[in-house]
């Protein structure tokens, strides 16, 4: 499909803009005056609207497709939630911070108050701030509390975290950004951080070890008790990756456990969609005694049931401009809200009926490294497979063909040829039936006519495209 | 409830297939200990009742003050075609393109996203889009901490103070060195700025226009800094940039903002997107995702997430940033506004910022009392001293209905009686007029 | 003149007191297609076995290690523009640099190449 820009007419224009009631003024000084005007496209309303619902139709989406992707909790995304999220739209962030500006803005002002509250009982946490603006940022802003608190202890020799080899790459690459030195504790056999081997990592110039519960192969790690006592014994404080939180919401809580700091990922286990990659939205929630390390500002509840914006000065400072993803924390704090206790049991079990089934009925035919219980998600490896010449990479693109987006290959990475496979509960019986015949009759051609597998994708608008020759050329605009 | 579809029938027939006997017994591997010690959530609620409570909270949301108010987010208008478009369930509902045959919607939009931030900025490449404005400035510093291998950032104070916030507390972290340099009235300092660049400087950090909403130019700065192989980094507002001079022309290195104003909705702080491009030779030290253009095996063109190696999936500790995610959706929302507008109407939409701006310039500041601040040019916002304390003018105002401003004293210490008057197209010339009338009125009766 | 490896896939070969560093054939063939090779600058020292240069493909990136400490001399710019020569030749024209000022001795923790083929034997 030709771009943007090239169905550009010179002379041709869009939307009108609005008329002057006012002067024209005289022109800006020559030295700060833009010399030429954007070269943006000059195409009519129509064009526009066309080429973008055209390229809307290239996407594979929940709202079109099952969308199995492992770790990345791709339920459906409720449209009362999405009308929910959009009722804030012209409400300024700046009137809240503006002397006596927070008594106009209650509204938005308690859905950041009452979603706090929501987020730390449902993860056992004493405190929440919804600044960060997503996972990552969450992980980095928690690490940051955990390097305040071993400041204002006057404990400065702390500067590793601890995290396992079969982490999400966030988890170390947060810890850097927020200056510290990553030690990687390989995973044992029995599929978790080896905890011989944690506790030799363990010593007193650790600050903090980052975990995912369940793990990235989708099971329940039930050392977590124990890695957590050994992490305090050793003055670290322990983070809790919530990105799988979807699997335990109303039968384990990270903070009763012993977690000390978590984010949750709004846009995974709250019901806020995905966004084509973003937005997202990261909330961390602390322990008592890390709650005055949050960032500022807070939103507090006076006594006469009003909400305020105070400072909160032995904080980190501010990780973002006001009060995080607002619209997206709105649809997460309705989601909540409209599901209520029940409901969100509910979504954590059906989650993991759903991934045991479809782990049930495809371990005939795939290789199942872990043959056990597992929680939302079950992971497969291709290597049944390969001895026909076929990749994890082959069967996903054969279920594109089918109509199916792909579950997460090659990814935990200590599962050779993994295939993870996360349907959530908002999927039927029916639909996963049909994605499980599917991943079955890829078995069958993976022995019977592997090419047919290799050519895949041949129903998109483009086949596999050249990765390679991306990378090497750095084409990312054009002229 | 009807939000999860299995029925029981359906949950029998899988339990079945499972070899287990209740939906409980999959959550055996759970040990008791570890179990849930309180879920103390109310009952949920049907969709009538959700959004009667929804609109009760909306109803309370500042929807009849006229802002005058900007200090980064601006109130400008969108085109309906952005909001349908981007209403498109597959584009909201897609995740990531890490497949790309069945996410070229997504990429390629990315990709006109990304030419559409280079050409804004006279730069040469874009990634596809950063949290915010306040993380991109800070993404930015960190990017040339990495290019120059150097430990000290200097921070002009009339950038957004949210944004050194932030900023401060990333480099913070790491280790580095921030030099805060303060600002000359409503301006940059340049000559301080300029003394403060040495062979250890890895960045000089500006903004245009800056907090204050003077504009300036840059080019003496981005010299001097280049002498000491040393980068200039502008954040820049993009609407301005149908009118202002860009952070290329002026000479920049990289350019950041806060993408906000291009078509996102104000929505109480977010979402919003930043945006960050800079030279061709420094795009591997970009932060974040990236898309580019290649071929399949038929030659047919398609786009794909590119350079990955620099991230974190690939790199953990190593990577350029941490940031597993981009504002697909925000940035897309900004390429359809500004394909709405076009060449010619996003030159006029700027032009008639800066005049509504002007107009208001001239009405406030011929208020009894009132003086402006800034010396020189301004875009759409501009600075005024008034003869009394800003934050209780504001304050007074607000009860009127009037965002008169930002007021600066809790920001710049001495400025109290400071106001930054922010005027977009969607301020017309009465609600100027009366919010000069009504400035005439807090002050002196 | 003798050729020798490290365990991290280098290989380093001496030409009086300068040598000439790369990855082996067998490195450049499991990263797969090279898209770019982060060159060290000259005039950088190193110890050996410490980080060096960096090399990366599509969905893969790793460290370069000195096989012996030296200083970098000269750098292979030609990968700048053609990264592929690794995948054509990573023993030949598909060299990273050269290190001066190498002390021989050194050279006695790495392996020859008949070592080094047992010991990828091994993996």
């Amino acid at each position: 499909m030709e771009l943007i820009f090239e169905k550009s007419v010179s002379g041709r224009t869009g939307v009108r803009v609005p008329l002057s009631d006012v002067p024209k003024a005289a022109s800006l000084p020559e030295a700060v005056r833009r010399q030429e005007p954007v070269r943006l496209p000059e195409v009519g309303e129509l064009d526009l609207v066309r080429h973008y619902t055209n390229l809307s139709r290239r996407n594979f989406s929940v709202d079109t497709n099952f969308y199995p992707l492992g770790s990345c909790t791709m339920k459906y995304n409720t449209k009362v939630t999405e009308n929910a999220g959009g009722l804030f739209a012209s409400c300024h962030p700046m009137l809240a911070l503006l002397p006596g500006g927070d008594s106009l803005v209650q509204g938005p002002l308690s859905i950041v108050y009452e979603l706090e509250r929501q987020l730390a009982e449902i993860t056992g946490m004493e405190e929440v701030t919804t600044q960060p603006l997503a996972g990552a940022h969450g992980e980095m802003t928690g690490i940051m509390v955990i390097a305040a608190y071993h400041k204002a202890r006057g404990d400065e020799k702390r500067k590793y975290v601890i995290v396992p080899d079969s982490s999400h790459g966030t988890n170390p690459a947060s810890a850097a950004m927020a200056g510290y030195e990553i030690v990687t504790v390989p995973t044992a056999p029995y599929g978790d951080m080896d905890l011989d081997l944690f506790r030799q990592a363990m010593n007193d110039e650790v600050a903090a070890v980052m975990l995912t519960c369940p793990n990235t192969l989708g099971l329940f790690n039930p050392h977590i008790a124990e890695i957590c006592a050994i992490a305090h014994q050793g003055g670290a404080l322990t983070y809790y990756d919530g990105a799988n939180l979807n699997a335990i919401l109303g039968k384990v809580r990270p903070g009763d456990v012993g977690f000390d700091v978590i984010h949750v990922n709004l846009h995974k286990t709250f019901g806020t969609p995905h966004g084509g990659g973003g937005p997202g939205s990261g909330p961390i929630g602390v322990r008592g005694d890390l709650v005055r390390f949050l960032p500022t500002p807070r939103v507090v509840r006076r006594v006469d049931g009003s909400y305020a914006v105070e400072d909160h000065p032995e904080g980190i400072g501010r990780v973002s401009d006001f009060f995080g993803n607002f619209a997206i924390m709105a649809r997460a704090y309705a989601y909540i809200t409209m599901l209520g206790r029940e409901g969100l049991i509910e979504v954590s079990e059906q989650a993991v009926l759903n991934a045991n089934y479809i782990m049930a009925r495809l371990k005939e035919e795939y290789e199942l490294p872990f043959d056990q219980t597992c929680m939302h998600e079950c992971v497969f490896s291709a290597s049944r497979q390969v001895q026909n010449g076929v990749h994890a990479i082959d069967v996903a693109k054969y279920l594109i063909d089918r109509g199916f987006h792909p579950p997460t290959v090659y990814f935990p990475l200590n599962v050779k040829e993994a295939i993870m496979i996360e349907p959530t509960e908002t999927e039927s019986k029916q639909t996963m039936d049909a994605f499980i015949e599917v991943m079955l009759e890829a078995a069958q051609l993976a022995k019977e006519d592997p090419e047919r597998l290799h050519e895949a994708p041949v129903t998109t608008p483009v086949g596999r495209l050249d990765e390679t020759r991306a990378a090497r050329m750095q084409q990312v605009c054009c002229e | 409830m009807g939000y999860c579809p299995n029925t029981p029938d359906d949950i029998r027939d899988m339990l079945a297939a499972i070899g287990a006997a209740s939906v409980e017994e999959l959550f055996a591997p759970i040990p008791a200990e570890l179990r849930a010690k309180s879920f103390n959530l109310p009952p949920g609620m049907s969709e009538l009742e959700l959004l009667r409570l929804m609109r009760e909270k909306a109803a309370s949301c500042g929807a009849d003050i006229t802002p005058f108010i900007g200090g980064g987010i601006y109130d400008h208008f969108i085109p309906a075609a952005v909001d349908h478009l981007a209403s498109r369930a597959e584009f909201y509902t897609a995740y990531t393109p890490y497949q790309p045959e069945c996410a070229q919607g997504t990429l390629q939009a990315l990709y006109e996203y990304q030419t559409t931030i280079c050409r804004l900025t006279g730069m040469e490449a874009s990634n596809a889009s950063l949290y915010d404005g306040g993380t991109a400035v800070a993404e930015a510093a960190l990017m040339s901490l990495r290019i120059t291998d150097r430990h000290k950032v200097i921070l002009d104070g009339s950038v957004n103070p949210l944004h050194r916030g932030i900023v401060t507390g990333y480099l913070h972290g790491l280790s580095a060195q921030a030099v805060h340099v303060a600002p000359d009235g409503c301006a940059s300092d340049l000559a301080r700025l300029m003394s403060s660049i040495d062979d250890e400087t890895a960045a000089v950090i500006v903004q245009s226009p800056n907090f204050f909403g003077s504009v300036q130019d840059f080019r003496e700065l981005a010299q001097k800094a280049h002498d000491h192989e040393a980068l200039l980094i502008v954040s820049c507002y993009p609407i301005a940039m149908g009118l202002v001079a860009s952070p290329g022309e002026m000479g920049a290195d990289i350019a950041v903002g806060e993408g906000q104003s291009l078509g996102n909705h104000l929505s109480f702080g977010g979402p919003y997107f930043g945006f960050i491009a800079t030279r061709k030779r420094f795009i591997r030290n970009l932060p974040g995702r990236i898309v580019g253009e290649t071929i399949d095996h038929q030659g047919r063109r398609g786009f794909v997430l590119t350079l990955q190696a620099r991230e974190q999936h690939i790199k953990r500790h190593k990577a350029t940033s941490n940031i597993c995610s981009n504002q697909s959706l925000c940035a897309l929302r900004g390429l359809i506004f500004c394909a709405s507008l076009g060449r010619k109407g996003f030159e006029e939409l700027a032009q008639l910022n800066y005049d509504k701006a002007q107009y208001a310039k001239s009405v406030l500041a011929a208020v009894r009392g009132v003086d402006l601040l800034n010396s020189g040019a301004t875009f759409n916002e501009f600075t005024l001293v008034l003869p009394k304390d800003a934050a209780e003018v504001v304050q007074r105002l607000l009860d009127k209905g009037m965002a008169a401003g930002v007021p600066l004293g809790q920001y710049y210490p001495g400025m109290e009686r400071a106001l930054v008057v922010t005027v977009t197209e969607k301020r017309t010339k009465d609600e100027i007029d009366r919010l000069a009338a009504l400035l005439e009125e807090v002050l002196w009766s | 003149m003798a050729k020798f490896y490290t365990k991290e896939h280098e290989w380093v070969e001496m030409a009086g007191a300068q040598a000439t560093v790369g990855i082996s054939e067998h490195a450049a063939h499991e990263l797969g297609d090279i898209t770019y090779v982060e060159l060290p600058k000259i005039g950088k020292s190193v110890k050996q076995f410490d980080a060096l240069a960096a090399i990366e493909s599509v969905k893969a990136a790793s460290d370069i290690y000195a096989p012996v400490s030296g200083k970098v001399a000269e750098v292979n710019q030609a990968l700048n523009d053609a990264p592929e020569l690794v995948n054509q030749g990573a023993e030949s024209q598909g060299w990273i640099c050269k290190l001066d000022g190498v002390n021989e001795a050194e050279l006695g923790a790495l392996m020859d190449a008949a070592a080094y083929d047992v010991y990828l034997k091994g993996l």
